[in-house]
C-alpha cells in the first residue's frame, strides 16, 4: 500500500497483505464461480451489493416492507374467493385461506427472486464494463435481498398461524431445509437465465411468462393430494412442490410428513443450482465483451 | 532489486463481428445451428462466415514497480482494451499478463453510485467497488466526508446531489483507494473538466508515492507531465515502447500520416457505431485564399466541415493543437453567441470564422468532435495539419517559429518616449 499525505497508522501497516501476483489468461471450462478463494477475496463487495438491494428494494415506498405480506396477502384473498369458495378446491382439509397463505410466502420469495435475479446482470451492465468481481454476486445479490423480505413474511405467517390457534408442530424445525431448497432452485435458476441474458435478450419476455406457468404446475392454489401416484411424488421434480408441502407440514401441522417429496425436490434444486451455476461459471468470462 | 508490477507476454484480445456479435437472439441462434447441422448433413457444409478483430495482438511488455507507463494510440488502437485485460474485466484471447498488486481504476464519475442511496451509503457502495475493504472505508470515512466537504448531506438519497456534489463525492472515495497498480482512462473520465483535473492531480501524487501508474490519455501534454515512459500501440500491437518523448513524437507522426488519408473512411474515431453523421472532409483557409491548409497569422481564417448528413441541433467543437501535441484552444459552438448562425440552406456543412488567427508561424492540428441529436456523433484526431505563415497582428509583425508560447494577442505598448 502506498502512502500518500495522510500518515498511516502502524495498525494499517500490519493489516496490509504482500502484494500477490495474479495471472491473467484466457481460461476455460469452469472454476470461476466455483473459486472460493476469489469469492472471499471480494466477500466485501457482496455484501455492499446484497446491502444495496435490500435497502433500495423498499426505499421511498410508504408502506415499506409491508409489502413482503402484502402481496401474499391480497393472493390470499383473491384464492379464497374463487377457489376456496366458487370452485370449491379440495384444500387438504384446512381451512382454504390459511392453506393458500402457508404456499403463498414461499412462492412470492421465489417468483420475486427468480424474476429480478434473471434480470439483474443486464441492469448492472454499467458495473459490468468497468470493472472486475466475480459476477455471480450479481444474481446472488439479488437472492439474498429477496431473503430479507421472507424472513419478514414468514414472521408475519407465523404469527397469524398462531393468533389462528395452530401450534406449529416440531416439525417446523425443517423450515431451513425447505428455505435452502427454495433458495437454491431460485439461485439455480436465475442465474442461468441471468448469464443467458446478457447473450439473448428473449429471457426479459420469457421469465414473466415462465414463472406464470410454474405457479400452476406447483400445488399452490390445489393440494398436491389431489395427484394419484406415481405422478404426485414426480411432480416433485419441480422443486417448489416440495418446499410448498413441505411448508404446509411444517408451518400447519397438516397430514403426515411429505419426506418423499422433499428429497426429490431436494435432489432437483441441486441438480438445477449445478446447472445454472455451471452455465454461468462457463460464460461469465465473456460478460464483459457481450453485455 | 526493482520488481515487476506488470509483465506482459504476447497478450491478445479477438473479439467476433458479424454472426456471433453481441444482441444475437436466440431465434437466430437456434436458426444458426439448425442451418449448419442441415449444411452438414447434406455435405455442403459452407462456413459461417466469423470476421475477428484483434483488438490487441501479440503485445508484450514489462512494468517495474514505481513506473508511470502512459499508453498512446489512435482510437482503436488497443488502448481501453488493454486496460480491459489488465483490469481482469476481459480476459485475454491469447498469451497473458502476470499483474503484482491490488489494481484500482479510476472509473467515469459515480460508476456504481446508486441514486436512491444516501451519501454514506453509496461511500460504502462505491469503496467497495472500487477494491477497498470494509474496514478500511470505516477508518477513512471520516476523512473521505471532510474531503468532499457534504457532512450535511450524508444521510440524503444521491439522486437529490447536484451533479458537482456526485463528483466530489465519487471523487474522494477515489482519493482515498490507495492502489499499488492504478489504471487511468481519461476517456472514461469525461464530463467534467475539473474533475479531470483533480484525478491528475491525485495521480501524480500516486506516483510520487511509489504506486504503479498506467495512464490512458489523448492529451499528451499531461502523459509528458506525469510519465516517464509511454507505449505507442497502434492497430493493437506495440509500436514505440520508449521514453516518452521518444514515444509521443512516433505518436505525433504517426498522426500526421493518419491525416491524409481520406477523412471518411479513417476507423480511429470517436463516437458511437450507430454514427449518423460523420466527419467528410475538414479544411482550413486564409481569409484571402482558396488554398487550404495554408494561412497567414493575424489574418481572419475559416475552418469548413463537410459532414455526411444533416442532424437536427448539430454542434461541432474544434481543438487546436501545436507540434507537440499541446491542446491551445477549443472552439465550440455549444458556447453560443448571438452572432452565430444556423441557416437550413446551407448543405451538410459547417463553418467556422476566425476574424483575425493569433498564432505564430509553425505547424498545427485540428481535432474536431460532431455531436448531433445530444450524442456524439463522430469525433477524429488530427482531421487536419495546418501551416501558419508569418503574419502581422494589429500592424505588428508575428514572432517567429521558435518564440515562446504559440499564440500572440493583438495588443499596443505605451512606452516613455
Amino acid at each position: 500500500m502506498s502512502q500518500t499525505a495522510t500518515k498511516p497508522t502502524a495498525e494499517v501497516e500490519l493489516e496490509t497483505p504482500p502484494p500477490e501476483t495474479i495471472r491473467l489468461e484466457a481460461t476455460s471450462g469452469f472454476g470461476r464461480v466455483l473459486a472460493p478463494r476469489e469469492l472471499w477475496r471480494f466477500r466485501d463487495l457482496a455484501f455492499q451489493i446484497a446491502a444495496r438491494d435490500v435497502t433500495i428494494r423498499y426505499r421511498q415506498t410508504s408502506f415499506g416492507a409491508a409489502w413482503a405480506i402484502l402481496q401474499p396477502l391480497a393472493f390470499m384473498a383473491v384464492f379464497t374467493l374463487i377457489f376456496g369458495r366458487f370452485a370449491g378446491i379440495e384444500s387438504d382439509g384446512l381451512p382454504y385461506w390459511i392453506f393458500s397463505l402457508a404456499a403463498l410466502v414461499p412462492w412470492m420469495f421465489f417468483a420475486n427472486a427468480f424474476l429480478l435475479s434473471s434480470e439483474s446482470l443486464v441492469m448492472n451492465q454499467a458495473l459490468i464494463s468497468k470493472i472486475y468481481f466475480p459476477r455471480i454476486f450479481i444474481p446472488a445479490g439479488v437472492v439474498a435481498a429477496g431473503c430479507v423480505d421472507f424472513a419478514i413474511s414468514l414472521l408475519i405467517l407465523l404469527a397469524i398461524v398462531l393468533i389462528d390457534g395452530i401450534v406449529p408442530p416440531i416439525a417446523i424445525l425443517t423450515l431451513p431445509l425447505l428455505i435452502a431448497i427454495a433458495v437454491m432452485t431460485a439461485l439455480g435458476a436465475g442465474a442461468g437465465l441471468s448469464a443467458i441474458n446478457v447473450r439473448y435478450r428473449d429471457v426479459r419476455y420469457v421469465v414473466p411468462f415462465a414463472t406464470q406457468l410454474w405457479f400452476f404446475i406447483t400445488p399452490i392454489v390445489y393440494a398436491n393430494s389431489a395427484l394419484s401416484e406415481p405422478l404426485r411424488t414426480l411432480s416433485a421434480i419441480n422443486p417448489m412442490v416440495g418446499v410448498i408441502e413441505g411448508f404446509r407440514w411444517a408451518v400447519l401441522g397438516n397430514g403426515s410428513a411429505p419426506w418423499d417429496l422433499i428429497g426429490v425436490s431436494f435432489a432437483a434444486a441441486a441438480v438445477l443450482l449445478l446447472i445454472g451455476l455451471s452455465y454461468f461459471d462457463r460464460v461469465e468470462r465473456s460478460f464483459a465483451d457481450l453485455i | 532489486m526493482t520488481e515487476i508490477a506488470i509483465k506482459a507476454e504476447g497478450l491478445g484480445k479477438n473479439y467476433q463481428l458479424g454472426l456471433n456479435a453481441a444482441y444475437g437472439s436466440l431465434r437466430e441462434a437456434v436458426s444458426e445451428a439448425g442451418r449448419r447441422t442441415v449444411g452438414r448433413l447434406v455435405g455442403r457444409g459452407e462456413k459461417p462466415e466469423i470476421d475477428v478483430l484483434w483488438a490487441l495482438k501479440d503485445v508484450s511488455f514489462e512494468i517495474e514497480q514505481g513506473e508511470a507507463v502512459g499508453l498512446i494510440g489512435h482510437n482503436g488502437a488497443g488502448k481501453s482494451t488493454m486496460l480491459k485485460l489488465l483490469s481482469r474485466i476481459a480476459e485475454p484471447s491469447t498469451g497473458y499478463a502476470e499483474v503484482t498488486g491490488r489494481v484500482g481504476s479510476l472509473l467515469e464519475v459515480g460508476t456504481g453510485f446508486h441514486p436512491e442511496l444516501t451519501g454514506r451509503e453509496n461511500v460504502f457502495l462505491n469503496g467497495a467497488i472500487l477494491g477497498m475493504r470494509r474496514s478500511e472505508i470505516r477508518k477513512r470515512f471520516d476523512e473521505i466526508v471532510e474531503f468532499a466537504n457534504m457532512e450535511r448531506f450524508l444521510d440524503t438519497p444521491v439522486k437529490r446531489y447536484s451533479s458537482g456534489m456526485q463528483v466530489r463525492l465519487a471523487f474522494a472515495v477515489a482519493a482515498h483507494l490507495e492502489p499499488e497498480i492504478l489504471l487511468v482512462d481519461e476517456v472514461l473520465a469525461v464530463g467534467d473538466a475539473a474533475f479531470q483535473r483533480k484525478s491528475l492531480t491525485k495521480m501524480a501524487e500516486v506516483a510520487r508515492a511509489g504506486s504503479t501508474v498506467i495512464f490512458v490519455s489523448h492529451n499528451l501534454a499531461t502523459i509528458q507531465a506525469l510519465c516517464e515512459r509511454a507505449i505507442l500501440l497502434e492497430r493493437g500491437t506495440v509500436v514505440t515502447d520508449a521514453p516518452v518523448e521518444e514515444a509521443v513524437t512516433g505518436y505525433l507522426r504517426a498522426l500526421e500520416r493518419a491525416a491524409s488519408d481520406d477523412l471518411e473512411t479513417r476507423t480511429d474515431r470517436d463516437g458511437r457505431a450507430w454514427e449518423e453523421s460523420k466527419v467528410k472532409r475538414l479544411a482550413i483557409y486564409d481569409g484571402e485564399s482558396d488554398e487550404p491548409d495554408v494561412v497567414v497569422g493575424g489574418r481572419g481564417a475559416k475552418i469548413v466541415i463537410e459532414v455526411t448528413e444533416v442532424l437536427p441541433m448539430m454542434e461541432c467543437s474544434l481543438t487546436i493543437l501545436n507540434s507537440l501535441g499541446h491542446p491551445i484552444t477549443t472552439l465550440d459552438n455549444e458556447l453560443s453567441s448571438a452572432a452565430d448562425i444556423r441557416d437550413s440552406g446551407s448543405g451538410p456543412r459547417i463553418e467556422c470564422r476566425v476574424d483575425s488567427l493569433p498564432l505564430i508561424p509553425g505547424r498545427y492540428r485540428v481535432d474536431v468532435l460532431l455531436r448531433g441529436r445530444q450524442e456524439i456523433q463522430d469525433g477524429l484526431q488530427a482531421a487536419a495539419y495546418f501551416d501558419v505563415e508569418p503574419g502581422v497582428i494589429n500592424g505588428r509583425p508575428m514572432p517567429s517559429i521558435g518564440a515562446d508560447g504559440d499564440v500572440v494577442l493583438p495588443h499596443t505598448w505605451q512606452l516613455p518616449a
